[in-house]
């Protein structure tokens, strides 16, 4: 699918917390879950987009669930309707929804919630049965969406306020999943594919990286795989855990 | 009107796609008609291939990014197989960059891509990210003098080499690889820089240091072009934080012949279709029919 690079109408950009925005863009071109775009809301600074992933893409619009981390994250969250933003994308390989079937869990830590949403929509879609494992510091977002799709949620925070006080990396037992599908911060990723595979289950994270063109041109991204260097950008952000974590 | 002719070869325009920031182009493709481009050079290759530097690789600064890739590239001979014949067909000037790990491999790999279509070869004598080779031959001419010399034997393409900042004295680093046999210089490449993780009280690239491009330099790179075209007589090709048509027409003004558009291609990814514009809407409202009425003018 091509990727193209063009302004695009902001609908919506909605609080969910403290730091977490909801951005919506028309956008009629497909979008795969999983993949994610370049943002950028401002001129020449700062200089480089920002990769975020794609959270929803229906009846032509996409929408981007993020974080403000920084100074990029921060001008997006300025952002109101009726501004354009520019996006490049879709981009990466996403989930390999067609590959899925069967009984899913679907996991993620934080704001590795973002990406999760739309694969889940897509699994359900096709007849999966999907269980949704999260995990929070203290209040969880977002949840709603995929209480009304998933089987089960289980909920896991830092604080203990809310659902289980813990990891949600303790809460997942691969075994009887036919695929787990995660993401979130990498050393949680790494537990979850470390676990996934002692248990036989196909396993597939999305990866997170500094990258500075987003199309596999900078290699800035690259990480190590058991097929050799890849482009988080180009080749993932999703790899399967066995290429990633080869070593387990 | 903004022809150019560099070493012989006639570009449609001086605007080149900076090595390490155009990937080897196909990458661009859904975004911009490479045909319209000047040239593109190629991501730095090396005899050998490369994974390059280990840890982060990238940092953002005011108005400019660090990295720390050190020439992650599948080799020469993978490049000749691979990626050249599709560069070959964006009917635009294709350079190849290249880099090495010692004189010997400077030379091989210069010989197998003589034996090649490819347009040009742009020597990387000024990648700050590798330990061997690289700027290990930008920063003393002596050093310059031997690899460059060497290479001119191994090659009957125009052959451009690319300068680094770092250099000790850049304008006799210039006098000596145009001496050397180089038919052009490109310059400049990135400048030695750094940056601290507050957190973990430690540099953030593994190298601890790193190459600083983007506007920030700019500059910077457009004294030493001026400094460097007033001594040579081969053409040279500006570079240096170029995001637009006015910057572009600065550095030829300062006598370069051709630019390039680096770290400017990830502010957007068809920046360099918008310099091209600009450059050509600033003549035609200055009256300036060619870019020779210009170059050097300062």
């Amino acid at each position: 699918m091509a990727i193209t690079y063009q302004k695009a109408l902001i609908t919506a950009n909605e609080q969910m917390t403290d730091t977490v925005f909801l951005l919506k863009a028309q956008w009629s071109a497909p979008t795969q879950p999983g993949q994610f775009f370049m943002l950028r809301t401002w001129d020449k600074a700062p200089l480089l987009s920002r990769p975020i992933s794609v959270h929803n893409w229906e009846n032509g619009i996409v929408e981007f669930l993020y974080e403000v981390r920084g100074t990029g994250t921060d001008l997006l969250s300025q952002a109101k309707a009726g501004d354009f933003i520019e996006l490049t994308g879709a981009l990466g390989k996403g989930f390999p929804v067609e590959n899925i079937s069967g009984k899913v869990a679907v996991v993620s830590g934080g704001i590795g919630i973002a990406p999760l949403y739309y694969v889940v929509r897509a699994l359900v879609q096709k007849g999966c049965t999907v269980d949704f494992y999260c995990g929070f510091r203290d209040k969880p977002y977002g949840l709603e969406k995929f209480e009304a799709l998933c089987s089960n949620v289980y909920l896991a925070t830092d604080s203990g306020n809310y659902g289980v006080k813990g990891f949600v990396t303790d809460l997942l037992q691969p075994e009887g999943y036919d695929a787990v599908l995660t993401c979130g911060p990498e050393i949680m990723m790494e537990k979850i594919a470390h676990k996934a595979m002692a248990a036989g289950t196909a396993v597939y994270v999305s990866k997170e990286s500094h990258m500075a063109c987003g199309i596999g041109a900078c290699l800035a991204c690259t990480c190590k795989t058991k097929g050799g260097p890849k482009s988080v950008c180009k080749d993932g952000p999703v790899f399967k855990g066995e290429d990633i974590y080869a070593d387990c | 009107m903004l022809t150019v002719n560099l070493c012989g070869k006639t570009l449609k325009n001086p605007v080149i796609c900076a090595s390490g920031t155009f990937g080897y182009g196909s990458e661009y493709a859904d975004m911009l008609d490479l045909s319209k481009l000047g040239g593109i050079s190629s991501k730095g290759l090396t005899l050998v291939p490369k994974y390059g530097n280990e840890g982060q690789r990238l940092a953002e600064t005011a108005s400019g990014i660090i990295n720390s890739i050190g020439l992650q590239n599948p080799g020469v001979e993978h490049f000749i197989a691979h990626e050249l014949p599709d560069m070959l067909k964006m009917d635009t000037c294709i350079l190849a960059n290249l880099g090495g790990a010692g004189i010997e491999d400077y030379e091989k790999g210069a010989e197998l891509l003589d034996a090649t279509d490819v347009h040009m070869i742009e020597l990387n004598i000024s990648c700050p990210n590798v330990k061997a080779g690289g700027i290990a031959y930008g920063v003393k001419s002596e050093s310059a003098k031997e690899v460059v010399s060497r290479v001119r034997k191994c090659t009957t393409k125009p052959l451009i080499v690319k300068l680094s900042p770092q250099a000790e004295n850049l304008v006799d680093m210039a006098l000596t690889c145009q001496d050397a046999g180089a038919d052009g210089l490109s310059l400049v490449n990135t400048f030695t820089a750094m940056a601290i993780d507050l957190e973990k009280r430690k540099p953030i690239f593994n190298n601890v240091y790193a190459g600083l491009s983007g506007p920030a330099i700019k500059p910077i790179a457009l004294r030493m072009v001026h400094q460097v075209c007033k001594a040579v007589q081969v053409p040279v090709v500006g570079l240096g934080g170029i995001a637009s048509g006015r910057d572009a027409l600065e550095f030829i003004m300062a006598g370069a012949t051709a630019i390039q558009v680096g770290t400017a291609n990830f502010i957007k990814p068809d920046i360099t279709m918008d310099i091209i514009t600009q450059m050509q809407q600033w003549c035609d409202k200055n009256g300036v029919k060619s870019l020779d009425e210009i170059r050097g003018i300062v």
